[in-house]
């Protein structure tokens, strides 16, 4: 029941990391959604803003730590070219050659188009503040952007749990 | 790209620009189809993968990604500055930008990029 440095910062990139980020762009997106004018109470409107700007804003964050310490932390450890790292034992043998091939190609990259994208919502959010409710332009541009910061975040999550799966960093 | 008013505006608030979202979210789409086309062009040239190589312990990954940020941040500020004060439509601009990020997301598909290696 011990884990070592390496696996604590995987554990740390992928499920604590990861873990808030979904909690992150489910309310950002809830907030966002229920922003409407018929939707949102003058009186409420204030609480949802600060809501939104804390969800936005904290997986804007979470994106940019979850990418930062994958690539500059974790990364050099799965490609280390000693026999015994993930990225060997994958690429040693035909059957498991695709892991690396297609899953870690594409994850290590599209992964960071997500805070890019999260990034700019955020923008959007703290730049128009309760004025969104009114903006409605801005504000599915900000759905948009927001669902698409998810689907290639979930892209890099699924695959990286599929890849630790078959060669996880020891 | 001239911006009509959204409707159910309050008549006494005066609209807010939408310039400088149109902005960040045009850079976006930049910064987004600057990874692909770095990431193909990693691909399909030593030369650049291995300029892009700023890391030993990342490889090539660590200047793909970082000059992907530096597009990004750099058309933001651009943009920010030539549309910070001007009228223009956020959806025009998403357009443009799910163009872009759809170029990025074909630049980093394996499938794709590999057939230049």
């Amino acid at each position: 029941m011990r884990l070592t440095g390496r696996e604590w910062w995987a554990l740390i990139h992928g499920m604590v990391l990861g873990g808030l980020f979904l909690l992150a762009f489910a309310g950002g997106l809830a907030e966002l959604y229920g922003l409407r004018p018929r939707m949102a109470t003058e009186q409420g409107l204030q609480a949802r803003i600060r809501r939104l700007k804390i969800g936005t804003a904290a997986m804007a964050v979470v994106t940019w730590l979850t990418d930062i310490t994958g690539t500059w932390i974790v990364y050099p450890w799965y490609r280390n070219p000693a026999p015994g790292s993930p990225r060997s034992r994958l690429l040693a043998s035909e059957s498991t050659a695709g892991w690396h091939e297609f899953a870690m190609e594409w994850k290590e990259h599209i992964a960071w188009i997500s805070p890019i994208l999260a990034t700019a919502v955020v923008f959007i959010v703290f730049s128009l503040g309760a004025d969104l409710v009114h903006h409605e332009r801005a504000r599915r541009t900000a759905m948009t952007l927001l669902v698409l910061a998810f689907a290639s975040a979930a892209v890099a999550g699924l695959l990286g749990a599929l890849i630790t799966k078959a060669a996880p960093v020891t | 790209m001239t911006a009509k008013p959204d409707s159910g505006r309050r008549i006494h608030d005066a609209p807010k620009p939408e310039g400088p979202i149109a902005a960040a979210v045009l850079a976006a789409g930049a910064g987004s189809a600057a990874l692909g086309l770095l990431t193909t062009l990693a691909e399909a040239s030593a030369t650049v993968r291995e300029w892009l190589t700023w890391s030993d312990a990342v490889g090539p990954l660590s200047g793909k990604t970082t000059a992907a940020v530096v597009v990004w941040l750099a058309a933001w500020l651009v943009l920010h500055l030539r549309m910070r004060t001007g009228a223009y439509e956020t959806r025009r601009a998403l357009a443009v930008a799910l163009v872009l990020i759809g170029l990025g997301v074909l630049g980093t598909f394996p499938v794709f990029f590999q057939r230049f290696g």
